[in-house]
């Protein structure tokens, strides 16, 4: 199955990409919002400021927090009271509000954020890649990636729905490009307020700080048990993986549009090249396989949608069959020379009966443009491959060298 | 009376801390949500699956608890349940004056509807006492300590109180564990007043601070007898009620004498020019507040 659409053309709006998250933000009916400015994240606060200035969203209280760590730690204490919580941020604010991710996840509590990509410092840089959510891929969040704005502002009534499922109980952080997506004006429907309330509950946590029901939150656990605490995280994890595709089936049958759940695939089926990548750089990708299959190229796109849990049966199945794989990571983890999605990949089919050849290639980062060019490089390269073996496992594949 | 922090936990005996928790649910009684950072507090009331806690309790992290405050404040109210819940903070000096000022003052600033408590045993316990922007001049702690150059702490503590004073909020007060009336009374009438409330409770930790267990309460009432720990209310940033001391009045070396943490100004060369000037803070205090 990949991307479905049937967009109904009198309910299409063309509406700036942080715009049309706040408005799926406000339509998801959260009771409390707090969030602190940070660049590309500034439009989406900024519409649900107006969204509250207008009173456009009932029960809901908008906390202006003085940083981030504050911005997601008040939202430790509105969740732990039962609220439905949002916020959003991005690079410098998400690396600051680390340890608060943890606590987050460790204390089961469903929030909502969103991450308009961008690149850390130093040096500091505005523009989009995913180091700063893949470095916090241990912290116990829920990680999608969208492709673009439809998909994006869809995303987020998603990742309320599997957050707040009973058998998973864990935040969820759902991810668009800064800029690419976040400052880009496309067609498309804004999530429709009728349509949610059908397809998103209304949250009702089994426990919450109530003085008719004194509860204690938070308690220290010793080592006799603090084991089977994050064993239970994973366990959630591990729930999480069909809620997630329910979660994209079910958006479907009441929206009528999908874009995968953990995983989509375009023209993979009988695909020699398969290029996997998350975020926007998919939608580029889909326009080079076009282009290929037309030259009679068979290179397919496998699109990572979800990153944590990480859907390595999935990914598994979809590539098995390739004669090569190339994953793009718009990420580095210094001193390993590799990005995730080309490591936790290939780290995933070892120990199976899958031997397929497959290679990293990092890109686009700190905002560097992909142009068709560099991905049908890539490509080229990878025909070598499958004729000669690897040669370089990993590297950058944007690399200007006369700058070095 | 039921009291609302029970009994069991695993507080030192005559720990400050336990005493400013019951004395503080005592004021507010059950209709409350009590948000702590980590500390003694946390860990000796809360070992999983344990609890001493009989009203809605929730530690989050060590430098957020002004945040999760205006967080819980802020769902309450959302949801059309804040009613007359009070939503008290209780936290130690360091979590309060250090590594949570951010996020106090960020709470404060915005006018959320909470009453935090500062549980000031100045220093950090938790840990093993190490100093803190609340730990007094010359005290002697493990990242302070006395030695052959010097008398312990070099610098007097923080004024926490006239920071919140400068935040605009309603009601500031002082208090210590000398005086649970004082303390129950103040912090009962902060939980009513509407807005950031700030009480700062003078606390005597037995083990950080080195005295016989049995002492907690009078070492706190020599930190108030002596000037070194003035009790007042602010009410809109004046000063509007301060506890005299009168006749009781007693030279800072009653209170010093009593501490381990103050040994070394009684036994090192040229310590009495350092007493002078701990004396010097004291009348300083009594001048400032009219304490006489």
């Amino acid at each position: 199955m990949t991307v479905i659409r049937t967009l109904d053309k009198d309910k299409m709006d063309v509406a700036e990409g942080s715009y049309a998250v706040a408005h799926a933000v406000k339509v998801c009916r959260p009771n409390v919002i707090s969030a602190y400015p940070i660049t590309p994240q500034t439009h989406i606060v900024e519409d649900l400021s107006q969204f509250m200035a207008d009173g456009e969203i009932s029960n809901c209280e908008y906390i202006n927090v003085e940083s981030e760590f504050s911005a997601l730690s008040a939202l430790v204490g509105s969740a732990a009271a039962g609220a439905r919580c949002y916020s959003a941020t991005t690079s410098q604010g998400l690396e600051l509000m680390h340890e608060v991710l943890f606590n987050v996840s460790g204390m089961r509590l469903p929030v909502v954020m969103t991450i308009a990509n961008r690149a850390v410092s130093a040096p500091i840089n505005i523009w989009n890649d995913h180091q700063d959510s893949i470095s916090q891929r241990d912290t116990g969040w829920i990680q999608m990636y969208a492709e673009d704005l439809q998909e994006i502002s869809d995303m987020t009534a998603q990742a309320y729905k599997v957050a707040e499922d009973k058998d998973v109980m864990m935040p969820a952080m759902t991810c668009m490009d800064g800029f690419i997506l976040s400052h880009v004006y496309e067609p498309l429907v804004l999530l429709e307020q009728d349509l949610v309330d059908e397809y998103l509950p209304a949250y009702e946590p089994e426990f919450t700080l109530d003085p008719k029901n004194p509860l204690t939150f938070g308690a220290f656990a010793d080592p006799t048990a603090y084991t089977e605490f994050r064993y239970l995280q994973q366990q959630a994890m591990d729930n999480a993986l069909p809620k997630i595709e329910e979660a994209a089936n079910e958006f479907y049958e009441i929206f009528g549009r999908y874009y995968g759940g953990l995983i989509d695939e375009y023209e993979t089926e009988d695909a020699d090249i398969i290029l996997m990548a998350m975020g926007s750089l998919v939608g580029t990708i889909r326009d080079v396989v076009d282009k290929l299959r037309a030259k009679g190229v068979k290179a397919g796109l496998l699109k990572v949608r979800t990153f944590r849990p990480f859907p390595a049966e999935a990914i598994k199945n979809a590539i098995k069959d390739a004669k090569v794989v190339v994953a793009l990571d718009k990420n580095i983890s210094l001193g390993l020379n590799e990005g995730s999605l080309f490591t936790e990949t290939k780290a995933s089919l070892y120990n199976t009966k899958v031997d397929v050849p497959i290679v990293g290639r990092m890109i686009g980062h700190g905002g560097r443009d992909i142009p068709e060019k560099t991905i049908e490089d890539i490509v080229e390269e990878a025909k070598g491959i499958i004729s000669s073996g690897i040669n370089t496992e990993s590297k950058y594949a944007d690399l200007k060298e006369e700058l070095l | 009376m039921k009291s609302l922090f029970t009994s069991g936990h695993r507080g030192c005996a005559g720990c400050c801390d336990a005493m400013v928790a019951k004395f503080t649910l005592m004021a507010a009684g059950e209709d409350c949500v009590v948000i702590s950072p980590t500390g003694c507090l946390e860990v000796m009331s809360t070992p999983y699956p344990e609890t001493s806690w009989e009203v809605p309790w929730i530690h989050s992290l060590f430098e957020n608890t002004g945040a999760v405050a205006s967080g819980v404040e802020a769902a309450l109210k959302a949801m059309g349940k804040k009613g007359d819940t009070k939503v008290i903070a209780l936290a130690g000096d360091g979590a309060t004056l250090d590594i949570g000022m951010r996020s106090i003052s960020g709470a404060f600033e915005r006018g959320d509807d909470i009453t935090y408590v500062c549980i000031d045993n100045e220093a950090y316990m938790n840990t093993g006492v190490q100093r803190s922007g609340a730990t007094p001049f010359d005290a002697s702690t493990t990242t302070s300590p006395a030695g052959k150059i010097s008398y312990g702490n070099p610098r007097p503590k923080k004024n926490m109180p006239a920071i919140m004073a400068a935040h605009g909020s309603p009601y500031i007060a002082t208090t210590s564990l000398g005086y649970p009336k004082d303390m129950i009374k103040k912090i009962k009438k902060a939980t009513e007043i509407e807005g950031p409330t700030y009480i700062h409770a003078h606390a005597p930790c037995t083990t950080g601070w080195g005295f016989d267990t049995s002492k907690t309460v009078e070492v706190a009432k020599l930190a108030v007898q002596t000037g070194l720990w003035p009790l007042y209310e602010m009410e809109n940033g004046e000063v509007t009620k301060v506890r005299k001391i009168g006749k009781q009045k007693k030279p800072v070396e009653d209170y010093l004498k009593m501490q381990k943490r103050f040994k070394h100004l009684f036994k090192m060369e040229g310590a009495e020019e350092q007493l002078k000037l701990i004396q010097a803070l004291a009348d300083k205090n009594i001048e400032d507040f009219g304490l006489e």
